[in-house]
């Protein structure tokens, strides 16, 4: 399982680069200055809180494969991140369930 | 990379077999800490998207009480602090701690600016009777706003004591800084307050769209 770390025998930890994360940095302010420019406009329905929440997660990710280096990290960390996620969304799925469709 | 461990004197401690095993196991734990972060903090959302489900007009009501310039100026904040937290991590894994050092400072004192911001907020709600409890008072207002402010005190309040927390952590590893306990061998504490900060920020990504942008 940990076959990919026994090639370093010093750390198994990846040094991001500067401008790596200087382009991370970037493009979370341009991506909050498009969730504020899209909440001005009205898309109708449910579009303003799905494109709102696309946005927000495509942020989150960004800052977790990134500046909290999941994607270097081992699978392992990605897997209880991962869980913690889904418990959160199967809590919301069956309370939504409940109290939308009883 | 390639030095060994040995070389440089650095030693795990000795219920491991490796610095890299020690690293590992040691970030693993913040993950799973970090687990329950999201498990609590996923309580709240779930709570917020059921009853913003039951009253969606007053949801959209209710975020007009809250200033939009002054929630994407604490977002832009704490995206600069998670960046200067980045780049603490990355000074101190190639043995600048000097760096480390006025980067940390650069990120609390972002924090600082997030808390003073939020003062504001908090004591224009206040003074605004948006508050909930005996002396919440909103004429002509939806008779359910007290729901959303409840959320609102809640969420950003818990996400605020994470602030607070994180800037002692952040003291601490000054301390820790000006005592050379760290280099590129031995950074476990750095990276861990590191992850811990980003958390913090990933929440506050959700909740300023949730509660400041329906209006």
């Amino acid at each position: 399982m940990s076959a990919s770390h026994s090639n370093h025998s010093d750390s198994s930890h990846h040094i991001v680069s500067a401008s790596t994360n200087l382009t991370v940095f970037l493009s979370l302010v341009a991506l909050t200055v498009i969730t504020v420019g899209a909440a001005q406009i009205d898309f109708g329905g449910v579009w303003n809180i799905v494109i709102a929440l696309a946005i927000a997660c495509v942020k989150a990710s960004i800052v977790l494969l990134w500046f909290m280096h999941l994607k270097y990290d081992s699978g392992v960390n990605r897997v209880i991140f991962g869980s913690a996620v889904f418990f959160v969304a199967l809590f919301f799925g069956l309370t939504a369930t409940d109290v939308f469709f009883r | 990379m390639s030095t060994t461990n040995n070389e440089k004197g650095i030693v795990p401690a000795h219920h491991f077999d490796s610095v890299a095993q020690e690293e590992d196991a040691g970030i693993q734990g913040i993950w799973l800490f970090l687990a329950t972060e999201v498990l609590m903090f996923g309580g709240l959302f779930v709570a917020y998207a059921i009853f913003r489900g039951m009253y969606p007009e007053m949801f959209h009501h209710a975020s007009k009480y809250l200033d939009t310039k002054l929630g994407a100026l604490n977002t832009l904040v704490l995206i600069a602090s998670s960046y200067s937290m980045a780049s603490a991590v990355r000074s101190t894994q190639k043995g600048d701690t000097q760096k480390s050092f006025n980067l940390i400072l650069i990120t609390i004192a972002c924090a600082l600016i997030f808390m003073t911001v939020k003062y504001f907020e908090y004591t224009h709600k206040f003074h605004e009777g948006l508050f909930p409890g005996a002396n919440f008072s909103h004429p002509g207002a939806d008779k359910h706003l007290g729901l959303f402010f409840g959320l609102y005190f809640v969420m950003t309040g818990l996400h605020a004591i994470h602030i607070t927390v994180g800037v002692g952590l952040m003291v601490w590893l000054l301390i820790r800084i000006k005592r050379g306990d760290f280099s590129p061998h031995y950074f476990i504490p750095v990276d861990a307050v590191g992850l811990y900060w980003h958390i913090v920020d990933i929440i506050w990504i959700f909740l300023f769209p949730l509660l400041y942008l329906i209006g």
